[in-house]
């Protein structure tokens, strides 16, 4: 249970910025998911916490205490790899205990530990096994073991589910929650997976190119995306982006020509602003073509998800997602209609991706870039 | 799709592999068998007929105490050489693997002992460690007398190994290095994260992982040092001074070539053989199947 502390970290390799300067105050016994396309500088970051990493420049906090000069056994994080990296000369006793060994705690307690630790995570009929000889699930269970037993304050994952089946992965997902409400140490979640971050985060921040772009609960970064970078990676389907101006009328043109309503006074603050448009796809319906007002499309193909339908439109060329609701019936081909509520719209800087504006239905703490 | 190609007629495929193994029987399998033969006559010196005799050649040897001695003075070179060979290569290979700036020159400048031939590399360090001249003659200036491989048997011998031990440094540094690099980053830093500092990570992590490594190279350390040694032998001390580095194959040479003694070289060759075959089978059989982990 520490707080962590980052304060304008920068990294870079040689002359190559990857980092370029991160705050975050992270509180005590939170849940952090950093979440990022690859090489967006977020393993980096946790790296630079758990002190594999150099910090270029910088401060990094871990309870109060500057880290920046500190070995990584002294810092107190334990790290859940994504390969798990577990030691493959010893028993999964040996892996779990070896923490302990290197600290000199005698071989009695040591084994009543690593005991109790097994237990939790259903690994006793292992401990005598190598590493070698079990399956993806166990060997992220022997890694997560590792880093549990030196009741750590602080929690590192470095993609750690990213190499198991689908199925185990939401399984340890929420083994990974419970384990941390029951521990209640500080964690922080390196992922690539939208959904982990979802599931798992008490507030996700959104990293992209070595900055982030924004900090919040999962919530808000859902429904409030403070980017349109943010805008099109959160999200599955991810929200529909269109490019275009708003005209003198108010209403946004997009390149293709046609004209989306705006609220009248939204389109009166930034008449003459190229702008990028957002819409979720269970923020637009779906309507006959001959509504009016409505925008035509044509179905493109329909994504089955089981619970739910969305229909990938093609709008005017441009791909555009609708989510379905009740029994309506489509085909690759029909001709469709797509309602927006204008106040569902989302609105971003074309120049700069920065948020312009965002729907009025929900207080929002990301309207103001 | 098949790959290989393949020959319909079993003699197309023999005579495509004939001019090997006309060379592998010729070098090998004739002169093997040959000696073998010869182990088991009485050769006259110049030729001209033997005599069937048996194991004479053997019980001979075996009841002579020089040849002993040949034979514990080949193992305690074998052991000290290897010993010196690996320990300075894997303490080389670990500080190299540390700190990787320009490992790609380490890489290749410490294969080049490997490269020298034996009869040159003992021309060199009988200059290097020459009592009167070489590097050790300042240990002379202090203490007279103490160094000289030419009068002091022990120091003939240590000359040697030290000679030896050099040509495989490099050798046995290659294979450490390129061990120790295919060890995971992530080992390494899950251990750093579990506390462990970088001398407890070497017994504890990168020890432990290199052992398939240290497993052969201890065969062919110990292997090579009973063959290769001629040419450093030869040219540095000729098996002197009073036999104190007359290791078993310098023996086989002098005994067959000056002393035209054949059957008994040839008997020697034979026991030689036998013991590499031995230890190479002993190393397998005992320390193999602990080393590998999957």
């Amino acid at each position: 249970m520490a707080p962590i502390s980052i304060r304008n970290v920068k990294k870079s390799y040689g002359k190559t910025p990857v980092v370029h300067g991160v705050d975050l105050e992270i509180r005590s016994g939170e849940f952090i998911v950093i979440l990022g396309p690859s090489g967006c500088g977020k393993s980096t970051l946790l790296r630079m916490v758990a002190g594999l990493e150099e910090i270029s420049d910088g401060e990094i906090a871990i309870d109060g205490t500057v880290v920046n000069r500190l070995e990584p056994r002294q810092r107190g994080c334990a790290m859940v790899f994504q390969n798990y990296a577990l030691y493959p000369h010893m028993t999964v006793a040996e892996n779990i205990g070896y923490a302990l060994k290197v600290s000199g705690v005698p071989k009695a307690e040591r084994r009543q530990r690593v005991e109790s630790v097994a237990k939790a995570l259903s690994l006793e009929p292992f401990l005598d096994r190598r590493p070698m000889a079990l399956s993806g699930g166990q060997r992220q269970r022997v890694a997560m073991g590792r880093a549990m037993i030196r009741e750590p304050k602080v929690f590192l994952f470095d993609e750690p589910l990213s190499n198991l089946d689908a199925k185990l992965r939401i399984a340890m997902r929420a083994e990974i929650r419970r384990l941390h409400r029951r521990l209640g140490a500080t964690s922080i979640f390196v992922t690539h997976d939208q959904n982990e971050a979802m599931t798992l985060a008490d507030r996700i921040i959104v990293m992209n190119a070595g900055k982030v772009e924004q900090v919040g609960t999962p919530e808000e970064v859902y429904h409030f995306p403070s980017s349109r970078f943010v805008a099109g990676f959160v999200g599955s389907p991810a929200m529909n982006l269109l490019e275009g101006r708003v005209n003198e009328e108010g209403a946004f043109v997009y390149d293709q020509g046609r004209n989306i309503a705006l609220s009248p006074e939204r389109g009166r603050a930034f008449a003459g602003h190229r702008v990028v448009l957002g819409v979720r796809a269970e923020a637009a319906r779906l309507v006959s073509p001959e509504t009016p007002g409505a925008l035509p499309a044509t179905a493109d193909f329909i994504e089955e998800l089981g619970a739910s339908r969305v229909v990938h439109a093609d709008f005017d060329g441009l791909p555009f997602a609708v989510a379905l609701t009740g029994n309506v019936r489509l085909k690759p081909g029909d001709r469709i209609g797509i309602m927006i509520d204008p106040d569902a719209i989302h609105l971003y800087s074309a120049d700069t991706g920065a948020g312009l504006a965002a729907p009025a239905r929900m207080p929002s703490k990301s309207v103001d870039a | 799709m098949e790959k290989r190609v393949t020959f319909s007629s079993t003699t197309v495929g023999l005579l495509f592999a004939l001019p090997m193994l006309l060379l592998i029987f010729v070098f090998f399998y004739w002169p093997s068998a040959q000696a073998v033969y010869w182990a088991f006559t009485l050769e006259q010196p110049w030729g001209g007929g033997n005599a069937w005799v048996g194991f004479d050649n053997f019980r001979q040897l075996l009841s002579d105490p020089v040849y002993w001695g040949a034979i514990s003075r080949s193992l305690v070179f074998a052991l000290s050489s290897t010993a010196i060979a690996m320990g300075m290569a894997l303490i080389l290979a670990l500080l190299t693997d540390r700190e990787m700036r320009g490992h790609k020159i380490y890489r290749s400048v410490f294969i080049w002992p490997y490269a020298i031939a034996a009869p040159a590399l003992g021309l060199a360090f009988r200059f290097i460690l020459a009592p009167e001249a070489g590097l050790l003659s300042i240990i002379n200036q202090v203490w007279p007398g103490l160094w000289n491989p030419a009068l002091d048997g022990k120091d003939a011998m240590i000359a040697v190994i030290v000679a030896f031990s050099w040509k495989y440094i490099g050798y046995n540094f290659i294979f450490f290095l390129s061990a120790l690099q295919g060890i995971p980053r992530s080992l390494t830093e899950a251990a750093a994260m579990d506390g462990s500092g970088p001398l407890r990570r070497i017994f504890d992590m990168q020890l432990p992982l290199l052992t398939p490594t240290l497993f052969f190279l201890l065969v062919i350390n110990i292997t090579e040092s009973f063959q290769d040694s001629f040419g450093i032998v030869d040219v540095m001390t000729q098996g002197g001074p009073a036999r104190a580095t007359e290791l078993m194959v310098y023996k086989i040479y002098f005994d067959g070539f000056k002393g035209l003694d054949y059957s008994g070289a040839a008997a020697q060759s034979i026991i030689l053989m036998l013991l590499v075959i031995l230890l190479t089978i002993f190393q397998f059989r005992f320390i193999e199947r602990r080393v590998h982990y999957k």
